[in-house]
């Protein structure tokens, strides 16, 4: 299932390599400058401007620099890092190509999820064939002093290992929990030195970004959400797949494109995202509205939101790294109201308290793991009271 | 004559790098433009060098935040969250024990949302948290229970554990491990894996399945724990406790038919008086005896008599590797060990099988004391050794392993019945209702009444080899040591560095005394050498001298290293009082050497009741038939793996 690409879009005319043929003939500092220039954030999540990160790397002073596409892809509903590994390998590696070169990096490290382990085989051909044809090793496309090697490392299935700094522990052989920030993997990454940690999209989207321009990106989205997103859609459509559409498409145009009008709500940025009702489908997806990593998963008319909110609270109490408190227990704690909710048995003082628990997960848990878990709990509570509160005691 | 050289290691800890002290770059010159920068904290204005976290910088205000995760030993976490505050421009709160300060901020530590958050942590530990305050053996002494009780926690918001999750472990010798009493903070971990460098605990599972556990989660027997206890000592909770024989003690106590005999270890007779609410270093040696001899010990004898027999022994041996190696030209292994320290002794036992025969075989001073009192006292004494009950009072969780080896009964009977830590002495006087601080002074029972100065310090870091340095200084060049160094302070060897060596240089022989006749016809052998010796405390550092020797490198070279594995030596037990740090072990420092000073014989060799024992007794001198017998000792190879 490839990608259902924009009209004249990012992925249209694509020449290979051509964004890092454009990068050697322009100075480290000038590719990055294009790529700030861009607008360019972060397609993982967190939404970094793309060009700081690369800058902060840069500048960093260590001889010894890495740079990570983070392919740990673990959000539940997204997919579409699969489909770019799957359909666009040699972008991706052009992409983290372009970063190596970019902030200084003699190595780039691939880290692959667990369940993706299927497409190694495939990856790993990939890298053999741009070794061949020196867009891999040393002085490569003949530009001197520009060596670089690029290495597969497979994840292991634990949602937490997608965070930056929980990723570069496992690579670095410990328990995959995320590291305190600061100092940012900027600074003190992989093994202690610069490392800038990449989502697949970014990466693709900067080779893009080098052989179409700055301002080609620019002409699509809003002024604070530059260029197109890849948004995995799944739930009560009729189309689910992924779709590349510029930032600053609303909600209600996007159940158009997937042919899921009749949903009741829809849940953006996967499970620690937010659940938006009706009567917000107007509002728009992008940094500064509703912002998301890519996933969006459609509840039809008959999906019982209290079952959704469980399913979300059960995956966070099983992925939470128990490192910290209020995530460890906190999750549990919520998780316990809301299957107490269904059963009729949870008293609206309870509740209050689990809202405001949710508030402290959020300002004070270690990471954006526990930060974002009881986003889907809150917004779910606050959104479909009626749905959810009341029910008979069984 | 000395040389005292300060060696840095690159640091090749098997911490993880997350939970290593972060390096920010720190401006050498505190003048320097930036170096210092301004925050203000609830108000107050302080100024702090860059780097600095938000926990220091709010204890130099006089701030007082809340931490758990945290200790001034460890690296830091910043796991718990109990510390957080906010920070102005933050979109969430700040973890204050792991923020480093690097530009001007305005910090608040108690807005709504803070103190919410403070309470929903608590709220969330106690509820995962198994056990009764009151029969707790940190009950008063809890980090948990006094930050619930300064945040008015008043009922159990997310409920309370009915029942317990975890079998208590008591499987150890030395340790209780009761996870149920557990807040996974953690320190413990870090303690064993960063500050000791034996990596026996671990967190295991994820979320909240999440728990500190053993490899494949065998009972602690069974594990390379090596019993050192500074892991009970920075736990916040009653999580990790020691083996407390109090009360199988009392019953010795209460049995007419028993004869209850005391040995005091010096360490916590300069820590007993934290346990009473005095200040840390404030010596309360012959209060101590009065208390013991008021519970009903029959008897109070001074670890620092036995202490300076190992000096004599341990001495001698290394002076016969020392020639077995330069005359005899026969393969020795060198440098000698120390072997006074049972944690480090396990320690090598694991880590380091093969180098074993450094080891000196010379029991420690706790050990030997307990074969001489059932042996040497009985016969004096007339008591039939069956009825007598030896208890060492030591600031040690391993010497409670150490009194159960297998191989230490060379009396006939258990050498060592109990070993008692300072923490458990300090309840047993409490208990008797025993106002200690203000008792009246008593002595040391005879006959090993007196003692010296050098059996005081072996409490500290560097204190065996000073002693031992004192008395073979002494017996080979024939000269006071006090021509050599002021006072006889050894200095060199003294400090809180984690390794320290020294160079002494032999100018002069003299005539073998006749203490050791029977093993040396002269010391001419001796004469220009230079003594190489070395001093390591905390099982991290001795793992870098290992290493080094393993690789030939300059510790190889070495003749004579003493170790401890506790860090900063005995004074910093895993039995001594809790909390610790470095001002608490420091003030504890002081206090032993305060003591040594007024003691008037201060060198082993001139302890009068030593020279009266091997004539009396162990009749063929160091080293000797009797010695061998009843004073040394062997090792058993353990390996890493234990099945
Ligand atoms: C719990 C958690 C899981 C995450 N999982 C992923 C992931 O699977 N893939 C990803 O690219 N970023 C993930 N992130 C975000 C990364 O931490 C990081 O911000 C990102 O890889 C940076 O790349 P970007 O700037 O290109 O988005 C996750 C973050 C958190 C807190
Ligand atoms: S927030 Fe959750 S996942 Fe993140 S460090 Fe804390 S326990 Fe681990
Ligand atoms: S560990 Fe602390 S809080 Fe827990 S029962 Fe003991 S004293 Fe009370
Ligand atoms: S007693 Fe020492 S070796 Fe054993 S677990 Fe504790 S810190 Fe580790
Ligand atoms: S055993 Fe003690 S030190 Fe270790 S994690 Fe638990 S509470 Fe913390
Ligand atoms: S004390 Fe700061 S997080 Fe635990």
């Amino acid at each position: 299932m490839p990608i259902v690409e924009y009209k004249n879009g990012m992925f249209s005319d694509i020449k290979p390599e051509e964004g890092l043929k454009k990068a050697l003939s322009l100075s480290r500092g000038e590719v990055i400058s294009i790529i700030t220039d861009s607008g360019l954030k972060g397609r993982g999540g967190a939404g970094f401007p793309c060009g700081t990160k690369w800058n902060l790397a840069a500048s960093a002073s260590d001889e010894e620099k890495y740079i990570i596409c983070n392919a740990d892809e673990g959000e539940p509903g997204t997919f579409k890092d699969r489909v770019l590994l799957k359909e666009y390998p040699n972008l991706l590696f052009e992409g983290l190509t372009i970063g190596g070169y970019a902030i200084g990096a003699k190595k780039g490290i691939l880290y692959l999820r667990g369940e993706y382990t299927y497409l190694l085989k495939g990856l790993l051909q990939v890298l053999e064939e741009r070794r061949k044809n020196n867009l891999l090793g040393e002085k490569i496309l003949g530009k001197d002093g520009f060596n670089f090697e690029i290495e597969i490392r497979m994840g292991s299935g634990a949602y937490i290992c997608g965070e930056e700094t929980a990723l570069i522990e496992s690579l670095e052989g410990q328990r995959g929990e995320p590291r305190n920030r600061p100092p940012f993997p900027v600074n003190t990454g992989f093994m202690g030195h610069p490392t800038s940690v990449n989502n697949c999209e970014t990466l693709v989207l900067s080779a893009r970004i080098l052989a179409k321009g700055a301002d080609y990106f620019k002409s699509f989205g809003t002024p604070k959400s530059t260029g197109t997103k890849l948004l995995s859609v799944s739930g009560d459509c009729k189309k689910p797949g992924v779709y590349e559409l510029p930032f600053g498409v609303t909600i209600k145009e996007l159940l158009k494109i997937v042919d899921g009008e009749d949903a009741k709500a829809v849940q953006i940025g996967g499970a620690s995202g937010f659940c938006i009702p009706k009567k917000d489908f107007s509002r728009k997806i992008a940094y500064e509205d509703v912002s998301t990593g890519g996933s969006v998963i459609v509840f039809g008319e008959k999906r019982d939101m209290l079952d959704v909110a469980i399913n979300f609270a059960e995956f966070f109490v099983e992925e939470s790294c128990g490192q910290c408190t209020p995530c460890r227990f906190g999750t549990v704690e919520i998780l316990k109201g809301l299957k107490n909710l269904k059963k009729g048995d949870l008293s609206l003082s309870m509740l209050k308290e689990l809202l405001s628990l949710g508030k402290t997960m959020q300002l004070a848990s270690k990471c954006g793991l526990g930060q974002s878990a009881p986003n889907a709990f809150i917004s779910i509570v606050e959104n479909f009271p009626d749905e959810v509160l009341g029910r008979e005691e069984v | 004559m000395t040389d005292k050289k300060h060696i840095e290691y690159p640091d090749k800890s098997r911490t993880p790098l997350s939970q290593q002290p972060q390096e920010i770059e720190k401006p050498k010159d505190e003048k320097e433009i930036g170096a210092l920068i301004r925050v203000v904290i609830d108000g107050v204005e302080v100024k702090v060098k860059m780097g600095t976290t938000i926990l220091e910088a709010a204890r130099k205000a006089n701030i007082k935040i809340p931490t758990l995760c945290y200790h001034e030993d460890l690296c830091i976490a910043g796991l718990c969250r109990i510390c957080v505050v906010e920070v102005e421009g933050m979109r969430t709160l700040q973890a204050s024990c792991s923020f480093p300060i690097t530009q001007p901020i305005t910090i608040k530590t108690y807005t709504p949302n803070v103190r919410q958050a403070r309470r929903h942590i608590l709220d969330l530990l106690l509820t995962n948290h198994y056990g009764e305050c009151y029969t707790c053996k940190r009950n008063g002494n809890c980090e948990l229970q006094s930050l619930a009780d300064e945040y008015g926690v008043d009922f159990f918001r997310f409920g309370k554990m009915e029942r317990p999750r975890y079998e208590v472990d008591s499987s150890s010798y030395a340790i209780v491990r009761d996870m149920n009493k557990c807040i996974l903070c953690r320190r413990c971990v870090r303690t064993c894996i960063d500050l000791q460098e034996v990596g026996v605990l671990e967190a295991i599972n994820k979320g909240s399945k999440t728990e500190i556990a053993t490899f494949f989660d065998k009972p602690l027997l069974d594990v390379v724990c090596i019993n050192c206890g500074q892991c009970i000592n920075r736990c916040p909770t009653a999580a990790l406790t020691a083996q407390d024989p109090s009360d199988i003690i009392w019953e010795a106590i209460n049995d007419p038919k028993k004869h209850v005999v005391m040995q005091t270890a010096p360490a916590p007779r300069a820590a007993i008086c934290e346990c009473f609410n005095m200040p840390p270093g404030t010596p309360l040696t012959f209060q101590l005896n009065t208390a013991i001899k008021m519970i009903g010990f029959d008897k109070v004898f001074d670890t620092n008599f036995t202490a300076d027999l190992t000096i004599i022994e341990e001495g001698s041996e290394l002076l016969s590797r020392l020639k077995k190696a330069l005359v005899d030209k026969e393969p020795t292994a060198l440098p000698q060990f120390t072997s006074c320290s049972p944690g480090w002794v396990k320690f090598l036992e694991h880590f380091y099988p093969e180098m074993i025969p450094n080891l000196s075989s010379a029991k420690s001073p706790q050990q030997m004391f307990g074969a001489l009192i059932k042996t040497y006292y009985a016969e004096k004494a007339g008591i039939d050794p069956a009825d007598i009950v030896t208890v060492a009072l030591m600031p040690c969780t391993a010497k409670k392993f150490e009194c159960n080896r297998p191989e230490m009964c060379d009396s006939g009977y258990k050498d060592v019945d109990y070993g008692l830590t300072t923490r458990e002495m300090a309840s047993m006087i409490q208990e008797a209702g025993i106002d200690l601080p203000n008792l009246p002074k008593t002595d040391f029972d005879n006959p090993f009444g007196t003692a010296t100065g050098s059996g005081v310090i072996f409490g500290a870091t560097g204190g065996v080899m000073e002693s031992a340095l004192r008395t073979v200084i002494e017996l080979v060049t024939g000269e006071k040591v006090e021509k050599f160094y002021d006072h006889a302070n050894i200095t060199p060897v003294r400090g809180f560095e984690g390794i320290r060596v020294a160079e002494i240089k032999i100018p002069k022989v003299a005539e073998v005394p006749l203490i050791l006749k029977h093993l040396f016809s002269d010391f001419k052998w001796l004469e220009g050498a230079t003594l190489k010796v070395a001093v390591a405390h905390g099982t991290a550092n001795a793992r870098k001298i290992l290493e080094d020797i393993k690789k030939g490198g300059i510790f190889s070279t070495m003749h004579f290293i003493e170790f401890m594995a506790c860090p900063g030596g005995c004074l910093g037990g895993g039995g001594m009082p809790i909390p610790t740090n470095i001002e608490i072990r420091e003030a504890r420092a002081r206090a032993i050497y305060q003591e040594d000073e007024s003691y008037s014989v201060r060198k082993s060799y001139e302890n009068p009741i030593i020279t009266q024992v091997y004539s009396e007794f162990l009749k063929d001198g160091p080293l000797g038939h009797k010695s061998h017998k009843l004073l040394h000792t062997h090792y058993t190879k353990r390996g890493k793996f234990i099945f």
